[in-house]
Order: structure tokens, then C-alpha cells, then sequence
């Protein structure tokens, strides 16, 4: 850990927030049914790194509780699911809704779909990207109370050649055993779910203004 | 660490709640529900010293693991815990806690 933060430090990290910056979302349909609650099913991985669906996953509570939602516990959802049957988030997304409803009791299921997640290295730099679309329906309803696309990429390209060199051989070393994506993936989610006027609305743990 | 900065301060003590869930999938053999246990345990302690909530899921998941470690009475105790900080759970709550009583 004290050698990727040295080395992410050592870098001039490129990180570049895309997505597009266009009219406000319409929220009409969160705020006729605002949810409290949230389940989130582990993501469908359309990209050809395995690691996506948890990498992921793991990343989603925390945006998601801090905005004011109480969100059901990943691990235990997953394995809870596993057990009855549905080995994948593949089966996990085909959950009829008044299912979800009965078993779990959530008011809204966030399904998030991974278009691109992992890394990429060129001889002299890597390129780390994710791009992951959400979209939160309401289990009364059937009703997408919102949708929403980011992408957040990293690159480890200096400018300079011979640091480059240095960097991309180090680079290597280092995430060849770990999952960089996952890393982004913490980016990513707070560009989806966070971004005003496109990410969610606050839910009802959030703090309300003094 | 996510929420410095501009944002406002966290709400939750998430503790290593986060990196656990990583580690449940992506090095299982490094984070058995035993070492899970004494990290939550730890972070519930900490979280209660800072005066701080834990966040949704975090009993249910400290309850879940206590369940594969076979500790029937710990698991109905949080799994408690989970329904009584947020209401929202009680459905599937109360399902795990079936759960329990069946085995």
C-alpha cells in the first residue's frame, strides 16, 4: 500500500473526467417515488477483465449510504442469492421485481452494467480505464427512477521518456498483482452517482442543512 | 479518505468495511471470516469511541459472518442490531433470522 501511494505520488497521474455536461437530469419520477432504501446487485462485467463485478461492487456502498440511503449488505445479498440459486450477476439482474420485494424488501435496485474496466500497458505506460452505466428502478413500479454513464480513465504517461520507462517497468511490477481498475472504480461511482444535476438525489439519512 | 476535501464530512465510521468486501472476492484466502470478525469488532469499538454510526449493512455483515463461524447467537444479536439502527432491513433481516432458527 505505502508503495502505490509513493508511486501515485511519484507519477503525474492523468485523470480524465469525461461524460457528458448537458441539461439536468428529469428527476420526475425519483421524486414521485423516492426511495429509502437501495439494493445493489452485483454489476453485469462486459468487459474481459473477471475482476470487474467486485472490484465494483465493492465500491458502491459507501457513495450511496453517505448520500442518505440505506443500502442492504453486498456480501450478504450475493451469497444469500448464490445459495438460492442464481450463480451470477447475470441471473442476479433477472430477479422479477415482486421477488426482490418479498425476499430482500428494497424500495430500489441499482443495476449497474460495466462497459470497460481494467488496464491496459503499452511499452511505455499503462492505461487504467472504467466506464460503468447505472440505472435505479423503482420495485413497486417498475418505474427507472434515474439513469446515468461514467467514465473515468488514468493513464501513467509523464512526458518525460526516461521516467516514463522507469515508471512503466515499476508499474507493471506493482499492478500485475493488483486490480488498478478497482481503484478507479472508487472515481467512477462518485461520478455516476454524485455528479450534481446527473447523479442521485440525497436520500433520507442525509443531513439535512442547518 | 473518499470524502475529504470539498465534500462534507463523512457520516458514517465505515472502518475497513469497505476493504472487506474487496477482499471477500478478491483475496479470499487472505480474509476468512475469522480475521473479518476481529476487524469489524475493532472498527465497532472505534466507531463507538468517535461517536459515529456504522454504516448500513455493517451489522448484517459482522452477523452474516459470525453465522459461517457457526456462532448462531451473535448472528441473531446483530442481525438485530442491522433492524434496529435502520428499519429498512427488517424484511430481509428477519429472513436471515429465520435462517438461523431453522439450522
Amino acid at each position: 500500500m505505502k508503495t502505490r501511494l509513493l508511486i501515485l505520488g511519484l507519477l503525474s497521474t492523468v485523470v480524465a473526467l469525461s461524460g457528458c455536461v448537458t441539461k439536468p437530469y428529469d428527476y420526475t419520477n425519483f421524486r414521485a417515488h423516492p426511495p429509502r432504501s437501495i439494493l445493489v446487485l452485483p454489476p453485469l462485467n462486459e468487459s474481459t477483465d473477471t475482476r470487474g463485478t467486485y472490484g465494483y461492487l465493492s465500491t458502491v456502498t459507501m457513495p450511496l449510504a453517505e448520500m442518505g440511503y440505506y443500502v442492504f449488505p453486498v456480501v450478504v445479498v450475493d451469497q444469500y442469492m448464490k445459495e438460492n440459486g442464481l450463480p451470477g450477476a447475470g441471473e442476479m439482474h433477472q430477479v422479477p421485481l415482486d421477488k426482490i420485494r418479498d425476499i430482500i424488501g428494497a424500495d430500489a435496485v441499482l443495476y449497474i452494467t460495466l462497459k470497460q474496466y481494467g488496464s491496459k500497458y503499452q511499452v511505455l505506460t499503462s492505461t487504467t480505464i472504467v466506464t460503468a452505466e447505472g440505472k435505479l428502478v423503482d420495485v413497486k413500479t417498475g418505474l427507472t427512477l434515474w439513469e446515468g454513464t461514467a467514465n473515468v480513465q488514468q493513464s501513467s504517461s509523464s512526458g518525460n521518456i526516461i521516467a516514463d520507462l522507469v515508471v512503466a517497468a515499476v508499474d507493471q511490477a506493482v499492478n500485475s498483482s493488483t486490480d488498478q481498475a478497482h481503484d478507479l472504480s472508487h472515481m467512477a461511482n462518485m461520478q455516476l452517482l454524485m455528479t450534481k444535476d446527473h447523479g442521485l438525489l440525497y436520500g433520507p439519512y442525509y443531513p439535512k442543512e442547518k | 479518505m473518499l470524502f475529504t476535501g470539498c465534500q462534507s464530512p463523512a457520516v458514517y465510521y465505515w472502518g475497513h468495511y469497505e476493504d472487506l468486501v474487496y477482499g471477500t472476492y478478491a483475496k479470499p484466502d487472505k480474509f476468512p471470516p475469522e480475521m473479518q470478525v476481529q476487524t469489524m469488532e475493532e472498527d465497532l469499538h472505534r466507531a463507538i469511541s468517535a461517536n459515529k454510526p456504522v454504516p448500513p449493512g455493517f451489522h448484517a455483515h459482522l452477523g452474516y459472518l459470525y453465522f459461517q463461524l457457526g456462532k448462531a447467537d451473535l448472528a441473531r444479536q446483530e442481525f438485530e442490531n442491522e433492524k434496529k439502527q435502520y428499519p429498512e432491513s427488517t424484511v430481509f433481516m428477519d429472513r436471515m433470522l429465520a435462517n438461523l432458527s431453522k439450522k
